[in-house]
């Protein structure tokens, strides 16, 4: 049939309406986040294969004068690898996320399950309790950590007192690697805790029955059926804690001492400080390819374990 | 139950309530302090007042809190209206990239987005860093967590009400000005809380992206705590601990939904 449009006019002004309403809800986010997320990050790849400028920033990708360092180059990729220090700050900060993970995960674990099988009505308090801390100012909770852990405080006293009665030498809380841990794991226990429980809560309470009727012990039954299940909420809540403590740079400025940095202190230190923009660009980009490769395996192991419960 | 059970039961306790514990010691510690009549934060001296009268008196500390106030209002309130937009196009057209873009921002290590966006407002914009910078970086970082709480909103939305205004005649503004506004203002009151709160608690990326002219309320508490502590640090935290609990009293009111979502 010549001239069949098939779409009635107002049904194809829907049409062009819904398709223009696409492009005004998603067009102004979509741009910004072009503009000041995705651009800047591919401005940093760009950054990190130039020469750093004489007085910060880069150095010219063109310049008259051929004695000044120009164009593009993989020299900060290879003094990465050629000095062994960035590799060791690397590795440390990885161990660092590590232990942190472990801590957060035994500490978060039982209060999570306490919170999973306590009444329903004292759950929401029982988690806001936990979350409540959290939102106070990030900076308020470290600090917190150099009057707790001062020299002249109640717990140093404490710690020095045991160890002069054991014939020890004393010791220095803060500004160690100790002062480190501990804030990192206050930092970042409540993002182990809150997976945990939402995973945890679902559980179904009569698998428990099951395997009690089946004669497992108490021990058993945790660690042959609750354990497993709740390993998609191990997963996601260490990536949640092992992430961000990989890119730390406050904690260790703050409550470390000078042998205490991270990855995260060296690249403030070349942006701030040495103002090597290139070679921060690199190790920001090694950094990046970390948490990219951890975010995987967190979501590969998550998503496996998750297709059995 | 059992005995077994019961010990077990014990034991959980013990171990919860050891962890409540550090998680709120150390904070009691800072507010006690902050009323403490000692220069020193290592023992009780006596009741004092004045370590609030000193902070009243910082003139630094005072506009470095009128600056925060600032950038959260006008940082919060773009990045709401961004970030509803955003959740309401993840729900509707699961656009994956927008996804992406959104919510990369909020998983990564802060400084990540803090040194690359020193990179492009100093190197590609050419901009004097200051109020202006840090506003956009503030907006950068909020919008995801804006757009997830407007997005979990909708998720637990019955479709076919949409569906219902269209096939009566309902233009798509008119749709999202009489139905889908009313139902997901409290998630966005929720985000835009949040985003507030965010943006005057931010310290990783303002400090890359502040320059030196402009200071913030976490930027000069960093800076007394790397210089010099006095329980003038402790007078400030707790108040500023006293204003993140309205913040999250108000949003607990608005959306209750959200606070136990928020993971």
């Amino acid at each position: 049939m010549p001239g069949c449009s098939c779409v009635t006019e107002p049904a194809r002004k829907l049409v062009t309406a819904a398709r223009l309403t696409k492009w005004v809800v998603s067009g102004p986010p979509f741009l910004f986040l072009l503009l000041f997320f995705v651009i800047p990050g591919i401005i940093m790849v760009l950054a990190s294969f130039r020469y750093p400028g004489e007085f910060g920033g880069l150095a010219p990708l063109t310049a008259a004068d051929p004695a000044t360092l120009q164009g593009v180059t993989l020299e900060t990729y290879r003094f990465f690898f050629s000095d062994p220090i960035y590799g060791q700050v690397f590795v440390k900060s990885i161990f660092m996320a590590l232990a942190t993970t472990l801590i957060c995960l035994t500490m978060a674990y039982p209060l999570a399950l306490l919170i999973a099988r306590s009444p329903k009505k004292s759950r929401d308090l029982m988690v806001l309790l936990v979350i409540l801390p959290f939102a106070s100012n990030f900076l308020i909770r470290v600090y917190a950590w150099m009057i707790v852990l001062g020299p002249q405080s109640a717990l140093s006293r404490l710690v020095n007192g045991l160890l002069h009665g054991l014939g020890m030498e004393p010791v220095h809380l803060l500004f160690s690697p100790f002062a480190v841990l501990v804030a990192m794991v206050y930092v970042h226990l409540p993002f182990m805790v809150l997976p945990l429980y939402t995973n945890l809560e679902k559980h179904d309470p009569s698998l428990l029955d099951a395997a009690q009727d089946l004669g497992a012990s108490a021990w058993q039954r945790f660690w042959r059926v609750t354990f497993p299940l709740s390993l998609p909420g191990i997963f996601s809540g260490s990536a949640l804690v092992f992430i961000p403590v990989l890119g730390m740079f406050a904690v260790p400025d703050i409550l470390g001492g000078t042998g205490d940095m991270l990855i995260g202190n060296l690249i403030k230190e070349q942006f701030l400080g040495t103002r090597d923009w290139p070679f921060g660009s690199t190790l920001s980009i090694m950094l990046t390819i970390a948490v990219l490769l951890i975010a995987w395996l967190a979501a590969r192991l998550a998503g496996r374990r998750g297709s059995y419960g | 139950m059992d005995n077994a059970t019961m010990r077990r039961g014990r034991w959980l306790w013990a171990a919860a309530l050891a962890v409540y514990a550090f998680l709120y010691v150390p904070l009691a510690i800072v507010v006690a302090y902050s009323f403490n009549d000692s220069r020193l934060n290592a023992e009780w001296v006596g009741f004092t007042w004045h370590w609030y009268e000193v902070l009243l008196h910082d003139e630094a500390m005072l506009t470095a809190a009128g600056n925060s106030l600032l950038i959260a209002l006008v940082s919060s309130l773009v990045s709401t209206a961004l970030g509803t937009m955003a959740g309401i196009a993840m729900h509707r057209y699961k656009l994956k990239l927008l996804t992406f873009m959104v919510l990369t921002p909020v998983a990564m290590p802060e400084i990540l987005l803090g040194v690359s966006l020193l990179l492009f407002f100093i190197q590609v914009l050419n901009l004097t860093l200051g109020m202006l910078s840090i506003v956009l970086a503030h907006i950068t970082f909020s919008i995801g967590f804006v757009a997830v709480i407007v997005r979990a909103r909708l998720a637990g939305m019955d479709e076919s009400i949409f569906e219902a205004a269209r096939d009566l005649g309902a233009s798509p503004w008119e749709t999202f000005r009489y139905i889908t506004f009313p139902l997901i203002l409290p998630g966005v009151v929720a985000g835009g809380l949040m985003a507030f709160t965010l943006s005057i608690d931010d310290f990783v990326i303002t400090f890359f992206t502040a320059g030196v002219g402009v200071s913030t309320l976490p930027l000069h508490i960093y800076s007394m705590i790397k210089i010099a502590v006095t329980p003038e640090v402790n007078a400030v935290s707790t108040l500023l601990m006293l204003l993140t609990l309205t913040m999250i009293v108000l949003a607990a009111k608005f959306a209750p939904d959200v606070l136990k979502g928020k993971t």
